[in-house]
């Protein structure tokens, strides 16, 4: 080890990597993985947004893991946005594409995407 | 891409509950899941709750599984990792809630809540095998900010200046001792750590090295740099065969990355670290011994002055920490020494680690701010005692330590409170008793122990120890006297004050404090020849309430010694004759008790 510089861009490449172990990230993407939630597709979009984060350089502000049934079966995949201080958001029939959409406006950008909201109709 | 890690414990108490097969059956599992690009499987050092191992956390939730078994395994896999759905039976929970709703994170449970980990931070966090997770958490930045940036007199002046105080037992300040080392001149000088952690029941040491090597040889290389060293010997007792094959690869990995070695962030400072192995006698924990020993030599400790600090290790200054007090140092270094300050008490600064054992619900590793009170530690972060016993006392410092009494329960734990009432913070072991625990069988117990391990060098701790130990024997027979109480105590002042080094100092430290706090328990086994506590056997006698006996003969059946016999005695209101015991014959094993369902035999 010759230099901090190279100590600190271990750190760095490393980091990534355990920050799953902290905790106390701001904003908690969870994604619905029961039965019906896989049968709709959840997989792919539980994945798309690990990857997603991680590219993007999310990854010491937002956590994403999965959960079992919400409870709307129809509406899967669904995927539960909580931010501490705000109101739970609620995505529903989520595909890979919307959840790119969702990172880019609504977890980088602070946006919620109210097309993909659950609807009162 | 990796969306959840897997944690499992991989230190001594969950491998020797099964950590390895249920690491096994994860990678079986994952594998099947086709998870394995997911999930990653992680072995981690000692999270604390050793009593309710082995223990497994899943991350980013935080879902701590206790008690894990390799069948339990299947079912995490398909349930949580594939489904997201948390395996609730399995789930530890202790924050009183009837039942676990989803979740119940780590930080809320009783046993961690009012911890504050800064020694233990990376144990059970990281895997203590790669470097790279080490400097994830901050590895190295001491070392860096320390050779780049600072005086090794700044170093001593923050180290001194944050009241870090030895965690070996003494409470020596750490920085006074670097500061009396590093003026003396000398071509080689050495860093030792004591890493001979021999108490019985204390466990912090071990665990240190297990989950997180990588802090020692960083603060050594710190101390190294501070006090002018560039070779350091981590001396291990070769009864911890993982922590010393962890500390091996964490040194190797160093020296790979350049940390030890030569020219250290080119700085020109050189620094180069090897272990060396104990036997595990305990005379080599004492800091002269254990220099003895590394030279080669059989472990027995030398008289003091000179001081270690100006000839130790190959007659060369020499600075020996022990491995917790060593673990501080970084955090020290980063935080500095006012951030130390906050923690603690007036003159005990920072947290200590306990190992809680004995009679408590949670047997484990917790590490708390110093100053806490016994009572805190043993009711809430301890769990209490279990079956609904009465506390009795506390004995920290293992053998030298002494006990603390039910009376004194709101004691603030620090070196000093501690020493006023004639105890010792020790290495950090804390044995819970409750009531049937007799305080003369406990002493007797811990004298046997310094007697085994005394090294035979000075007449005081090799002959006065066996000769206390002779009249503690004398007590729990029945056998003793009021004088022999006398005489036990006077003995005890004259191998404290005549003993060469620390061992035998304090070897009779368990007798003075419980013939301080439970005399009465010493004169109720020598005038009524009873034991309170219903624990020496010379002294017990067990007998049939010839009421309460049915005559179901279970007893009798049980009795290896047949001193259990049928009378002509039938309870009104039985069909059959009771039973009743032959004190000549009877061994008090104690199995007529344990298969009396109708508690018919009581021992006095």
């Amino acid at each position: 080890m010759k230099s901090l510089a190279e100590l600190k861009a271990i750190k760095e490449k490393m980091q990534s990597k355990v920050v799953l172990r902290e905790g106390g990230e701001e904003i908690r993407v969870v994604v619905g993985m029961a039965t019906c939630g896989i049968a709709a597709g959840a997989r792919p979009v539980l994945n798309a947004f690990v990857e997603g984060v991680n590219k993007e350089n999310l990854t010491s502000k937002v956590s994403v893991s999965q959960t079992g049934c919400v409870g709307l079966c129809q509406y899967e995949p669904i995927v539960e946005v909580y931010e501490s201080g705000k109101e739970k958001v609620t995505y529903v029939k989520m595909t890979e594409e919307k959840a790119a959409k969702v990172i880019e406006q609504h977890l980088k950008g602070g946006k919620i995407v109210a097309e993909y909201l659950v609807s009162e109709k | 891409m990796i969306r959840a890690h897997v944690l499992i414990c991989g230190g001594t108490g969950c491998t020797s509950s099964g950590s390895k097969a249920i690491q096994e059956a994860f990678e079986q599992n994952i594998a099947n899941c086709g998870l394995v690009e997911e999930v990653k499987l992680v072995q981690t050092g000692c999270f604390g709750l050793c009593a309710l191992g082995p223990v497994v956390i899943v991350y980013p939730d935080g879902t701590f599984y206790s008690r894990v078994t390799p069948e339990d395994v299947k079912e995490i896999v398909e349930e949580h990792l594939l489904k997201g759905r948390v395996v609730e039976h399995l789930v530890y929970n202790d924050t009183g809630a009837e039942e676990v709703i989803g979740n119940v994170s780590l930080n809320d449970t009783a046993f961690y809540k009012s911890q504050r980990r800064i020694v233990l931070r990376n144990c059970g966090v990281i895997d203590p095998e790669n470097i790279e997770e080490y400097i994830a958490m901050d590895g190295y930045e001491a070392l860096g900010k320390v050779l780049t940036e600072m005086t090794p007199e700044e170093v001593i002046g923050v180290v001194t200046d944050s009241g870090l105080r030895g965690r070996g037992g003494g409470g020596f300040p750490t920085g006074r001792k670097w500061s009396l080392c590093a003026p003396n001149k000398a071509p080689q000088k050495y860093v030792v750590c004591n890493a001979d952690e021999g108490d019985p029941g204390a466990f912090m040491d071990r665990s240190i090295l297990e989950g997180d090597p990588q802090c020692i040889i960083e603060a050594m290389a710190i101390a190294g740099y501070a006090i002018g060293a560039t070779k350091g010997y981590v001396y291990v007792s070769a009864e911890y065969p993982i922590a010393v094959t962890r500390l091996q690869k964490a040194i190797d990995q160093a020296k790979e990355y350049g940390l030890l070695g030569k020219n250290i962030f080119d700085s020109g400072f050189d620094f180069d670290l090897e272990i060396r192995l104990g036997a595990g006698a305990f005379v080599c924990g004492e800091e002269t011994a254990l220099m003895t020993s590394i030279e080669g030599n059989r472990g027995e400790p030398r008289p003091r002055p000179p001081f270690p600090a100006v000839k130790g290790l190959y007659a060369s200054p020499t600075v020996e920490n022990n491995v917790e007090t060593f673990a501080n140092i970084p955090q020290i270094i980063l935080n500095g020494a006012d951030w130390f300050k906050t923690m603690g008490t007036d003159r005990s600064k920072g947290t200590k680690v306990f190992a809680l054992g004995g009679k408590i619900e949670h047997t484990g590793l917790v590490e708390i701010p110093m100053g806490t009170t016994l009572r805190h530690i043993i009711d809430d972060i301890g769990g209490g005692i279990p079956n609904g016993k009465k506390f009795k006392a506390a004995q920290t410092g293992g053998p030298s330590g002494g006990c603390i009494p039910a009376s004194l329960i709101d004691t603030e734990v620090d070196y000093d409170n501690l020493t006023a009432i004639g105890c010792m913070m020790g290495s950090g072991g804390l044995i819970v008793m409750d009531e049937d625990t007799c305080m003369v069988d406990m002493a007797k117990f811990f004298l046997e122990f310094t007697v085994d391990e005394s090294c035979g060098k000075c007449t005081p701790c090799r002959v006065g120890t066996k000769r206390l130990l002779e009249l503690l024997d004398k007590v729990t027979k029945g056998k003793g006297t009021l004088e022999d109480i006398d005489r036990m105590e006077e003995l005890c002042y004259y191998i404290k004050a005549n003993s060469l080094c620390g061992l035998g100092q304090t070897a009779p430290n368990p007798v003075l404090s419980t013939l301080k706090f439970f005399r009465d328990e010493y004169v109720a086994h020598v005038v009524d020849k009873k034991c309170p506590a219903g624990v020496c056997k010379d002294l017990l006698t067990f007998t049939i309430d010839k009421d309460k006996c049915i005559g179901c003969g279970m007893c009798a059946r049980n009795c290896p010694a047949d001193a259990i016999v049928k009378t002509d005695y039938v309870a009104p209101g039985h069909k059959l004759p009771s039973y009743s015991i032959d004190p000549e014959k009877c061994v008090k094993c104690g199995a007529c008790i344990a298969n009396c369902k109708f508690k018919a035999i009581s021992k006095k």
